[in-house]
């Protein structure tokens, strides 16, 4: 008897086949106590905690920044009372690109897509008021991480909170703006010296700070499977703990301040087997190929944001209940910390109103719907385990590739993670056109909606914001700026001194951010990428 | 129409996100028009220089950071000063529609927003290509 299917294939976004049904049949090489174990015990397949969300509720932590830092802090103390748990930095593109307010290249582009930060002047405004020593704060830089994070802990010093309480992350993922989200500024290997300092200055000082956030975010926004972030992003893991390595640092020294972040796209169940196979590869690789000692460093830790790419410009509010199916596979999937998407972020930075919206879709999954009340509740089912194992296994397929390849920053050098991102996009973006992807709005069931009011951000930011960096500089004693930034050089060219406590000193001195990074771009120089 | 319709796919500004751009070139190529494509973070004397350089029927701007209303003008008083006002101007990327007419006023062709098909745009540019 034939049967009625809609479509010849089944496929998952990715692209990847789906069977009618998963029995008992489809995982005979699944090892429940190998693959699975428990909650809270290796390979963590099922979570890194033992009680999970009963213990403690992942981080609610809403990534927001826009105009002048006075602007933005007004956004965190709303956000904060609110209910919200963490705070997450959004920088403007001249601050991620190392250039001042002032820059011709910063034209357009101040307070647009983020907050401006030109100097610790700036970040002395942006926590006004805000106790680092009570919350934890993740930052967006990547470039410039070591000038970034240099601010915070100056700004601690002043609040009188001593660094080892602090508690937050950097992204600081060099290898993924060369893969995908390309804000970078020095070429693949000093930039990598940058992140061995950091993972050394931190684990000395700062022990309580994530001092790398390896992403998978990035990768799948610029149109990758969801294997491809997954391998990618944890080959990127592979490739921060080899340097480390290789510049002489103890392993278990920083591995356990590693996170991860990854995305949550539409495909529901792809995305919760991506969550567990991480953990689950994470664990083998740390264990077995660099061999760790302290179980922590073989524990994956990650923040996870919904697909910013799935949301649509057209019919806005149908972005609300994809970003809470998203939400709902990222908890599924044991999440630490969650940022969800607000609905006109297809459109521009978020209005007060929808930011509290993507914030009160968090709090709905946590305190409504009961799944945060046991761990992996999708845990035994076939088809989960099957996505799962496979995953694996596509993992280990990439990462037999990348070692021939001679590694990460090689493979970049050859442009292969950038060409098969590029083929997954063009693929999906071939299948969208054809109807065989069909997104709600876009390419089916289209109607007009009217337009939503969104946030605008006036050219008057650019005006105050050049304005401050201009007086900071004629204030700040020029002496120990320039000594400071001197010696920065030096240490740049001497190339086998830690840079942490050269940076800090130029922070302190109020040297801007575009200076520093012009002294270190004097000594690296700069990297164009070649088109793949 | 020209023989071969010629196109410069460009990136102005700092932001990075060139998965529409990409997407685009390639797409243009699979149509069977030449694409020259920038790369990133090109000012708009850059992308007027190598319009020019090239020859181009038509380029192609890619802006998702908000900074169109900056560097859009810019490129279009470049290119009226250059004389390539023959030249087919698009614009993709987040541009609100309140945006729109202002940049058609300044002589851009057309504005692509979000979720628009790469079928479209190669009607659209095989439509009106050659005729200003």
């Amino acid at each position: 008897m034939s049967r009625d299917v809609r479509e010849r294939i089944f496929t998952t976004i990715s692209g990847v086949p789906v069977d009618e049904v998963y029995t008992v049949n489809s995982v005979t090489d699944l090892d429940p106590s190998r693959d699975l174990s428990e909650p809270g015990k290796p390979p963590y397949t099922r979570g890194i905690h033992e009680t999970m969300y009963r213990g403690r509720l992942w981080t609610m932590r809403q990534f927001s920044g826009f105009g002048t830092a006075e602007e933005t802090n007004k956004r965190y103390r709303y956000l904060l009372e609110q209910g919200q748990t963490g705070l997450s930095v959004a920088f403007h593109l001249p601050t991620l690109m190392g250039y001042d307010s002032d820059h011709p290249m910063s034209a357009g582009e101040v307070g647009k897509c983020g907050v401006a930060i030109d100097s610790l002047a700036d970040m002395e405004v942006l926590f006004d008021g805000i106790p680092l020593d009570k919350i934890s704060t993740s930052m967006t830089t990547n470039a410039p991480a070591t000038v970034l994070w240099s601010m915070y802990l100056v700004v601690a010093e002043k609040q009188g909170v001593p660094w080892e309480r602090l508690r937050g992350t950097i992204q600081n993922d060099i290898l993924k703006e060369y893969i995908a989200e390309k804000t970078y500024i020095f070429p693949p290997r000093p930039s990598m010296k940058l992140v061995v300092d950091t993972l050394e200055f931190g684990s000395q000082h700062v022990p309580q700070w994530n001092p790398i956030s390896v992403s998978g975010y990035h990768i799948r926004e610029a149109g990758s499977t969801a294997l491809q972030e997954l391998a990618f992003t944890l080959y990127d893991g592979i490739e921060y703990v080899e340097w480390a390595r290789r510049a002489g640092l103890d392993v278990d020294t920083f591995a356990p301040r590693l996170s991860f972040f990854f995305n949550a796209h539409n495909d529901f169940f792809e995305e919760i087997a991506k969550y567990r196979a991480a953990r689950n590869v994470w664990y083998k690789v740390m264990t077995q190929r660099f061999n760790c000692r302290n179980p922590r460093s073989a524990i994956l830790r990650f923040h996870t944001q919904t697909a910013g790419c799935s949301l649509t410009a057209q019919q806005p509010y149908n972005n609300v209940v994809r970003v809470a199916i998203q939400a709902l596979a990222a908890v599924l999937g044991g999440t630490q910390s969650l940022h969800t998407n607000a609905l006109d972020e297809s459109l521009a930075l978020p209005t007060e109103h929808a930011a509290r919206l993507a914030l009160r879709t968090q709090q709905i999954i946590a305190h409504e719907t009961g799944i945060a009340n046991t761990s992996d509740p999708l845990g035994g089912s076939y088809f989960l385990e099957r996505l799962t194992l496979d995953m694996e296994r596509g993992c280990w397929e990439y990462f037999d590739r990348l070692d021939a390849m001679g590694g990460m920053v090689a493979a970049i050098e050859e442009g292969f993670p950038q060409r098969e991102i590029q083929d997954a996009a063009y693929t999906y973006q071939k299948a969208v056109e054809r109807h065989e992807k069909i997104i709600v709005g876009v390419n089916e069931f289209v109607s007009d909606e009217p337009p939503l009011e969104i946030l605008q951000i006036d050219e008057s930011v650019a005006e105050r914001q050049v304005a401050r960096t201009r007086k900071i500089r004629q204030e700040r004693d020029d002496q120990q700026c320039r000594s400071a930034l001197d010696g920065l050089k030096g240490a740049a060219i001497a190339g086998n001194v830690n840079l942490m406590p050269f940076v800090l000193n130029c922070v302190r001195a109020y040297a801007t951010l575009g200076e520093i990074c012009d002294t270190l771009r004097a000594v690296y120089g700069t990297y164009e990428e070649p088109v793949f | 129409m020209p023989d071969r319709i010629r196109v410069l796919v460009a990136k102005p500004g700092l932001d990075g996100h060139d998965r529409g751009a990409k997407i685009i070139a390639r797409a243009f190529r699979d149509a069977g028009f030449e694409v020259i494509y920038t790369g990133l973070r090109q000012t708009p004397e850059q992308v007027v220089t190598a319009a020019l350089q090239e020859d181009v029927d038509v380029i192609g701007l890619s802006v998702l950071s908000g900074a169109h209303m900056t560097l859009c003008p810019r490129i279009m008083e470049l290119m009226k000063k250059e004389k390539l006002d023959d030249v087919l101007v698009l614009i993709g990327g987040i541009i609100p529609d309140q945006d729109i007419p202002k940049l058609k006023q300044l002589g851009v062709s057309e504005v692509f927003q979000p979720g628009v098909s790469t079928e479209d745009i190669i009607d659209y540019v095989r439509r009106n290509v050659g005729k200003r």
